[in-house]
């Protein structure tokens, strides 16, 4: 490991289990639930928060030592709107259908206290390639959370992955089907997103007793 | 009645937590008390007041296309859509920290119970989301912007009024150990989702249904009456087609003679 040493190895390697920012440290809730009901919109919000993430992070520690501490909010606002307008803009030219979807929730990544979150804790104190590595981990940490979510949901509520029909054909009563199984649509109402991600909760702590919290 | 739709609508049926899941951070974070739940969603609606019409007229005067044609005939053209997000958290930002100043200067105790949480404000997504959503929906005037965003606030103010509540009794329950904290938060929100969308048949399932439907069953009427129409049209103009050949049969002699003349 000529490029990554051992420190940077953990950095990009912590927040994905043991310390991943959804499940552990409570960031990145605001726009992730509500677009996992696909788990095509899944993958591509965790691509978009990992670019802006991992670009906003070595943007923001480049300028750190400019930066006036009072009005720091703001700056670090303004990059992540530019950034998110680059991915919004490039959504809508390559998949437009995908950016219909995702409607005010690409939008939504400039508030999310992920990004906000890395910068102040992170990016204002290290050096950029550091800080590059963290916004990597934390995104795909955030992404791996995003894309389990998205997998249970499709899978069990629209009996798909991806839009492929993994588990036969509901109307034509191939697969599963022919043995009375039903797809269960309240999997994809708002509800049950926060629902499953309170379980995934559940079985990361019963595995890892050092997580769980006293009340 | 339309400002009470809107109203009631984005307290209850598209509620901010409940439906659309915006400002989760926060809600999460503060609510483990009442008080500071409170603070937090009574700064949230002042915010959100102030943010969302400002936001509308940056809107409609600025950003969308042809917005600009109050300028001068050379601006129609101009398509600022891009620039949303970027005008929109500026002035969330802007407004948080002046909202900041002037609450400190002229409420000193209002800015002790709001203090520490205006800040955390500006990147609270439920603040960005309203606008975003005000944006998303069309909302035509400015009047029904600031009822939107005012009713908006308030749903957010209850939801984390009810899980701070609940969080506080919680804490004397046998909750299993994993799920303790953050867990079973979720899990809460999650039921209380579900009870949140019952309110959903309130205006869709009874307003807008059957709204449809008349108008389906309207148009089906009508339908049927032109139907009825035209072919009482079809019958009269036969019957009128075989009275009328006699009539005819004098006219056009008339008609001839006009032409011969």
């Amino acid at each position: 490991m000529g490029l990554l040493s051992k420190k940077d190895v953990a950095l990009i390697k912590d927040p994905l289990f043991d310390n991943n920012p959804v499940t552990m440290q409570v960031l990145g809730i605001c726009s992730a639930l509500a677009i996992t009901a696909e788990l095509k919109a899944s993958i591509v919000m965790a691509i978009a928060v990992l670019f802006v993430l991992g670009l906003g992070n070595v943007v923001i520690s480049l300028m750190r030592n400019i930066i006036p501490s009072k009005i720091r909010i703001i700056v670090q606002l303004v990059v992540v709107a530019a950034l998110v307008i680059i991915v919004d803009l490039v959504l809508k030219a390559f998949a437009y259908e995908l950016s219909k979807t995702l409607s005010v929730f690409v939008g939504l990544i400039i508030t999310n206290c992920i990004i906000m979150g890395r910068f102040e804790a992170f990016a204002l104190a290290n050096g950029p390639w550091q800080s590059f590595l963290d916004g990597i981990g934390n995104a795909a940490g955030y992404g791996i959370i995003l894309i389990l979510v998205g997998f249970f949901r499709e899978l069990l509520g629209a009996g798909s992955l991806l839009g492929f029909k993994v588990l036969g054909d509901p109307i034509e009563k191939t697969g599963l089907y022919q043995y009375g199984y039903e797809n269960n649509g309240f999997m994809l109402l708002a509800p049950m997103a926060l629902i499953t991600l309170g379980v995934i909760i559940w079985v990361q702590r019963s595995r890892n007793k050092a997580l769980i919290e006293d009340h | 009645m339309e400002y009470l739709e809107l109203f009631f609508k984005s307290i209850f049926i598209d509620n901010m937590i409940f439906a659309t899941f915006l400002g989760m951070c926060s809600y999460l974070a503060v609510s483990k008390k009442v008080t500071t739940a409170v603070g937090l969603g009574a700064a949230v609606i002042f915010v959100l007041a102030i943010t969302v019409p400002l936001n509308w007229l940056l809107d409609q005067y600025i950003l969308q296309p042809g917005a600009l044609k109050w300028l001068g005939k050379g601006y129609e053209d101009y398509d600022l859509g891009f620039l949303s997000f970027i005008l929109f958290i500026a002035t969330i930002a802007t407004m948080v920290q002046l909202v900041e100043i002037i609450v400190e200067k002229f409420s000193p105790s209002l800015y002790n119970s709001l203090g520490i949480f205006l800040p955390l404000i500006a990147v609270n997504c439920a603040i960005l989301g309203g606008s975003l959503f005000m944006q998303s929906r069309e909302i035509p005037t400015l009047g029904l912007a600031t009822v939107y965003g005012v009713g908006s606030g308030i749903g957010w103010f209850l939801a984390i009024l009810a899980i701070a509540a609940i969080r506080e009794k919680i804490r004397y329950s046998n909750v299993p150990p994993a799920l303790r904290g953050l867990g079973i938060t979720f899990i809460i929100t999650g039921l209380m989702a579900i009870g949140f969308m019952s309110f959903g048949g309130m205006l869709t399932g009874g307003d807008e249904e059957p709204e449809t439907k008349k108008e389906k069953t309207a148009a089906i009427q009508q339908n049927q009456n032109e139907n009825v129409t035209l072919s009482a049209v079809e019958t009269s103009q036969n019957k009128e087609t075989k009275t009328s050949v006699t009539e005819l049969s004098r006219s056009i002699p008339d008609n001839n003679n006009k032409v011969v003349e």
